[in-house]
């Protein structure tokens, strides 16, 4: 409920100071997003297996951020950034996707 | 009392349930705050920001190619442009000169009107023994001292004019004439009045036929008759 409302409110936020995204920033940002999002839809689901646990998502999600970030910038330092960032978004598309499907089927027990 | 030692733990619970919402909710924030932030990144324009510095150098690299090849196609296209000005330019000054020459021709052949310095003159033949020969001394005369066009009675004359005839009548280039004769002739006038008058020339012959040849030198004169040219029949131009 509180993250929804957060999740909401920090859209809203954006969308009013439209802050320019720091150079250095800039590729890690759409990754960090993805890996992110990974953490919130796993959140999620456990929360909908009834095994949420705050501590677990907290470290899962700021872990998730920091790996995502840190691939692309290895993958920057050896020159194969696009590609690894490709694989980043792969992985993590598909673990969203899973966690969709579970989502869906507590919900709609389909 | 002894609900002590139950609440506290309760308590512990509740304040670590409310500092863990209060973490989640920062982070979700965050994380719509990032979304936002990058889907207007994304979507303001300016794409080339957004890529990396391998990406940059490839898009550099083929805008510098890309500017050679214009830069190389700007430089042929004005060399072709200087070369067509130049041939424009020769071809009109061919063109000028040909004209001119036409002109001149046309004045030299009697195919043009004509006007400048030259003389009448005036023959009277009142015996009527003046001949073909006797005129066409006249001409060929004013042609000796240097007249460019001639116009005798109603005929401009030109390479090909011819006179017939005796005493009288003359026929010129199919046009009958009579005394008294005007020519008109453009050239030097002192020269021309000189040449008829000559000792011994065309105006004693004038004389000893019993008539006068009158010359008045003109600053101005003006000969509007043509002739038309006859195209060769036989002759081609050779090189």
């Amino acid at each position: 409920m509180i993250a929804g409302l957060a999740l909401v409110a920090g859209i809203v936020l954006g969308l009013i100071l439209r802050p320019t995204v720091p150079t250095w920033l800039e590729p890690y940002l759409p990754i960090a997003v993805v890996a992110a999002l990974d953490a919130v839809f796993g959140g999620l689901r456990a929360r909908l297996d009834g095994i949420f646990d705050a501590k677990v998502f907290v470290v899962s999600f700021i872990s998730n951020v920091l790996v995502a970030a840190l691939i692309v910038f290895l993958g920057d330092k050896l020159g194969v950034g696009s590609q690894l960032s490709t694989a980043v978004v792969v992985v993590l598309g598909i673990r969203i996707f899973g966690n969709a499907a579970a989502i869906r089927r507590h919900l709609f027990r389909a | 009392m002894s609900e002590e030692p139950e609440r506290e733990p309760v308590r512990r619970r509740l304040t670590g349930r409310h500092a863990s919402a209060a973490v989640i909710g920062v982070l979700t924030l965050v994380l719509g705050f990032a979304i936002a932030v990058q889907v207007h990144a994304n979507s303001s324009g300016d794409s080339l920001s957004a890529l990396r510095e391998d990406d940059l150098i490839g898009i550099l690299d083929d805008q510098n190619a890309r500017a050679d090849r214009l830069r190389q196609q700007i430089s042929q296209l004005q060399d072709n442009l200087r070369q067509l000005q130049d041939s424009g330019d020769r071809s009109a000054a061919a063109r000028r000169q040909a004209e001119e020459q036409a002109q001149a021709l046309g004045v030299l052949l009697g195919t043009l009107p004509a006007t400048g310095p030259g003389v009448s003159v005036t023959v009277t033949d009142p015996d009527g023994k003046l001949g073909g020969e006797d005129l066409y001394d006249v001409v060929q005369e004013l042609r000796g001292a240097g007249a460019e066009a001639i116009q005798f009675g109603a005929v401009r004359v030109g390479t090909s004019t011819w006179f017939e005839g005796s005493g009288g009548t003359v026929e010129v280039d199919g046009t009958q004439l009579s005394a008294p004769y005007l020519v008109t002739a453009i050239g030097d006038p002192k020269t021309l009045d000189t040449a008829l008058n000559i000792p011994g020339g065309v105006a004693a012959t004038v004389r000893a036929a019993g008539g006068s040849l009158t010359v008045t030198e003109l600053d101005s004169v003006s000969i509007r008759v043509t002739a038309t040219l006859v195209k060769p029949k036989y002759a081609k131009p050779s090189r």
